[in-house]
């Protein structure tokens, strides 16, 4: 801290932050509108034609004009995406051509259903696999760490088709343990537009928020398999690193020191050893959190999820490109939004972090 | 040591986590006994307006919502009076006059009138979304409609611009396209000139059974039944449908008995479930058809010796048992079973030395076909057999795979070699799939007729053109039976298509439920009669 303190000769505090928020803001701008760039011109090289999409094999000549010239198709590629990045930037992410509803109302439907899955899932990740990692780590060669590896190698080898199907075959299918498909049983999802206000979109808060203790239970019931398979992958790539990192932060000299001057062992891994792997496990379980964000197609075709993986997906087999770039935008944006808070969490981690 | 005190807490969390899990089984409520709850992939939907839906999961819902004047009885599957009580018409067949039943009202109260039913009609015509080809078939155009279809006191009267066969304008109004909208609360929803087409992408407001009560695209919707309907209650409250598009998901739901209906499974789910006493299949035939058809660009596809060639060389029986099993019937003819006039005799079959005969009689030598097909599983598998026995029958088969809208575009062009398509029915009529598999008015490239698979083939069908309009007008039905007959017979054994299959359905129920009718090949799904 006092070292920080001596080269401090540059500009002031709020001067620095400053700069740096400008910074932060150009560059977020110049990634989006990259982003944008990238997506869109994509979007118009594949052969895939908007139009017949949506009017399908019977459309004749006249209506497949009129209706590329209401989606304004017909424009020179540049002025498009002119329209569209500067209708972006008002907040306007445009409408869905299949559905024709504002891609921003489908964003704010389809996100939460992702966010409380992902979640949920890292959650369920980080809880169970560093502490994995680092009882692997301490023991390297013992049967714990051969289970640990085993168990990751299978999470990172096995299609999640299959673990989803299987998951479902048997907790729900033959265990009766879960609840099904979809975000909740047919009669509460009858009744949950009528009865839970909608304040974040996800289900278990909503519920939660409203009192509906009922439906929340019935809402973890269906969330908490597809979490599992989710937080099972995730599991499977933070405990290898976990155990990685721990590995080599075990063969420091700090650790022999501690453990020389009589530390117990729990407060060598726990407290000294973890503290230390703290920075790069939190870059591992953002990029983690942030993929899952992105949205599980698989995961989500399986289980009936309307999540946003699988209205990207949807929408890009049916040349559906509005809703095709809002979601990119977001799932941009939600990349950006964890980068910046673990580069925050690596400040409060680790002091000597600007 | 020092970590098993850990190990413990930490196995102790993980019971708990997982009893927490389980824990809510307790609270799982069951289907409900006044709601059927079906599971299907409904992402196809484009719309509910009647005006525009045109997939088969938005006509499901149109067709439980609204009414026509004509409509399909979904058990028998013959045409009844829906929402007009009779109709005649004048000798000279160009007016119709429809007497309206009364009594019937709107979801919202409001009376079924003839001057909601000839607003209807003309909003389809003005809005012109991608169905309204159906009724523009009769001259009806947003100029000349309101015209051509007026209403006066309970009298609907229309006028066509040539003596159709009536059977063709009754079969026409039993379409989605033509159902009656509750015209009072439409124009209320009217924004910006769009007659309520907006509003009614996710409302309904027709005299149906039941009513769309919600409506999330790509998740599922809602329907109330309405008490009093016309036709008897419907007997199940709620209809509540999921979209689940993975089929084995929808299986897994039904033998929990978490949903009653399953519509989205293959034949694999299918054969899985025999021996569950819980769940029963129900086997309907579809609309589609499956067929090849050859571009006549190129000239060796004029070739009546190498088209038979070909014909020889498909195995149609092997396929329909095999890889298209339970999906597919073994059908020849370009009009499905169901439809008037269809035949369903299966003249050829896999006969490769026939093939290789014929082959040598045209006079080709080592001919090469680039096959367009589209990269979905069954496309393929039907495909690979096409290669295989046409290979033994000495033809080459490239396979050309692709997106579908990338071949359909391609093919609309006339830019393919040959390809494997399906063609589904717009309306209940033999001349929707007639007057595109027969009919080509003008073969140009100019003429850019590509509603007509005729034209996108380059394929000029000569007389059959007039024949296949001749069959429209013939207003005798026995005689326009024939004709048709004919027609077929006629086109299967000289054009560039070989018709090889109609989709069967395979539909999951749970064994309580009865009464589902798919409406087969001629109209959409009916809830209202389900009990379970």
């Amino acid at each position: 801290m006092a070292d920080t303190s001596l080269i401090d000769d540059g500009p002031s505090r709020a001067g620095r932050f400053a700069r740096q928020v400008g910074k932060t803001v150009l560059t977020l701008l110049i990634t989006f509108v990259g982003l944008l760039a990238v997506t869109f011109f994509i979007s118009r090289v594949v052969p895939t034609d908007p139009v017949l999409s949506i009017l399908g094999e019977r459309a004749t000549e006249a209506q497949i004009a009129e209706t590329r010239t209401a989606l304004g198709l017909d424009r020179p590629l540049f002025t498009q995406f002119g329209i569209y990045v500067w209708d972006a930037l008002h907040g306007d992410l445009g409408q869905s051509i299949r559905t024709k509803k504002p891609v921003l109302e489908e964003i704010g439907r389809y996100f939460p259903a992702t966010l409380e899955l992902a979640t949920l899932a890292t959650l369920i990740g980080m809880a169970i696999g560093i502490p994995a990692g680092v009882l692997a780590a301490t023991k390297p060669g013992s049967l714990l760490d051969q289970v640990v590896r085993l168990v990751g190698l299978m999470g990172y080898s096995m299609p999640v088709f299959w673990l989803g199907l299987m998951g479902l075959l048997i907790f729900y299918g033959w265990l009766g343990w879960v609840g099904g498909p979809g975000r909740l049983d047919a009669a509460f999802d009858m009744m949950m537009q009528f009865e839970v206000t909608a304040y974040t979109g996800m289900i278990l808060l909503d519920t939660a928020l409203s009192g509906r203790w009922d439906m929340f239970a019935n809402a973890v019931s269906h969330i908490i398999l597809p979490a599992s398979l989710l937080g099972y992958l995730s599991m499977a790539y933070i405990s290898r690193m976990t155990r990685s990192f721990m590995m080599n932060e075990l063969g420091q000299e700090y650790i022999t020191t501690a453990r020389v001057k009589g530390m117990t062992e729990g407060r060598v891994i726990w407290v000294h050893a973890l503290k230390n792997v703290a920075v790069p496990l939190i870059t591992v379980v953002a990029l983690s959190y942030s993929f899952l964000l992105e949205g599980a197609v698989l995961t989500e075709t399986i289980f009936a999820w309307p999540g946003l993986g699988r209205y990207i997906t949807d929408a890009l087999l049916v040349a559906d490109m509005p809703a095709v770039l809002g979601g990119t935008i977001v799932v941009g944006a939600v990349y950006i939004g964890i980068n910046m808070f673990s580069d925050l969490l690596y400040r409060l981690a680790d002091p000597r972090a600007t | 040591m020092s970590f098993l005190p850990f190990a413990r807490k930490a196995g102790v969390a993980g019971m708990a986590a997982l009893l927490l899990g389980a824990a809510p089984t307790a609270l799982f409520a069951k289907t409900p006994a006044d709601t059927l709850v079906i599971a299907e992939a409904i992402d196809d939907i484009v719309s509910l307006d009647p005006g525009e839906a045109y997939e088969f999961s938005g006509l499901d819902v149109v067709n439980n919502t609204y009414d026509g004047l004509v409509e399909i009885n979904p058990t028998t599957l013959e045409m009844e009076p829906g929402l007009a009580e009779s109709w005649s018409v004048a000798d000279d067949g160009m007016t119709y006059t429809f007497k309206m039943k009364t009594g019937i009202t709107f979801a919202s109260g409001n009376p079924v009138t003839a001057d909601a039913a000839a607003w209807s009609l003309q909003r389809a015509i003005k809005i012109n979304k991608t169905p309204a080809f159906i009724l523009n078939q009769f001259g009806w155009t947003a100029d000349n409609v309101d015209t051509m279809i007026t209403a006066s006191g309970d009298t609907l009267t229309m006028k066509v611009d040539k003596a159709y066969a009536p059977t063709f304008l009754y079969n026409c109004l039993t379409a989605g396209v033509a159902s009656i909208v509750d015209a009072e609360v439409v124009k209320t929803h009217d924004v910006d000139g769009d007659m309520g087409n907006a509003w009614l992408h996710e409302n309904t407001a027709g005299s149906g059974a039941y009513v769309l009560k919600s409506f999330k695209p790509n998740e599922g919707y809602v329907l109330d039944a309405r008490p009093g309907y016309w036709r008897g209650d419907a007997k199940m409250a709620h209809v509540f449908m999921m979209h689940v598009p993975e089929a084995a998901t929808e299986r897994l739901q039904l033998e929990k008995g978490d949903i009653d209906i399953a519509r989205t499974l293959t034949p694999v789910d299918i054969e899985g479930m025999t021996g569950n006493a819980d769940v029963k299949i129900q086997q309907d035939v579809g609309g589609q058809i499956y067929y090849l058809s050859f571009n006549q660009k190129n000239e060796n596809y004029k070739n009546a010796k190498f088209l038979d060639a070909m014909r020889w060389a498909v195995d149609y029986q092997g396929m329909a048992d095999t890889i298209m099993k339970g999906t597919v019937i073994p059908h020849q003819s370009f009009l499905p079973q169901g439809y008037l006039g269809a035949l369903d005799d299966l003249p050829y079959k896999l006969d490769v030395e026939k093939a290789k005969a014929l082959l040598a009689e045209s006079g080709i030598v080592a001919p090469k076909v680039t096959l367009s097909v589209r990269n979905a599983a069954d496309r393929m598998d039907v495909a690979q057999s096409i290669q295989n026995t046409f290979g033994q029958a000495g033809i080459t088969v490239e396979l050309k795979v692709g997106e579908g809208a990338e071949q359909l575009k391609e093919y609309r062009a006339r830019q393919h070699d040959a390809t494997l398509q399906t063609w589904g029915p717009d309306y209940p009529d033999p001349n929707t799939n007639s007057s595109t598999f027969a009919e080509n008015p003008d073969n140009s490239d100019a003429a850019n007729n590509t509603g007509y698979l005729a034209w996108r083939n380059a394929y000029d069908p000569g007389e059959m053109t007039a024949e296949s309009k001749a069959a429209v007008l013939e207003r005798d039905p026995e005689k326009r039976v024939a004709m048709y007959a004919a027609l077929q017979k006629k086109h299967r054994e000289t054009s560039p298509f070989i018709v090889m299959f109609q989709q069967a359905r395979n539909t999951g129920l749970r064994a309580a439920v009865q009464g589902f009718y798919t409406g087969g090949a001629v109209d959409a799904s009916a809830y209202w009669l389900v009990t379970k």
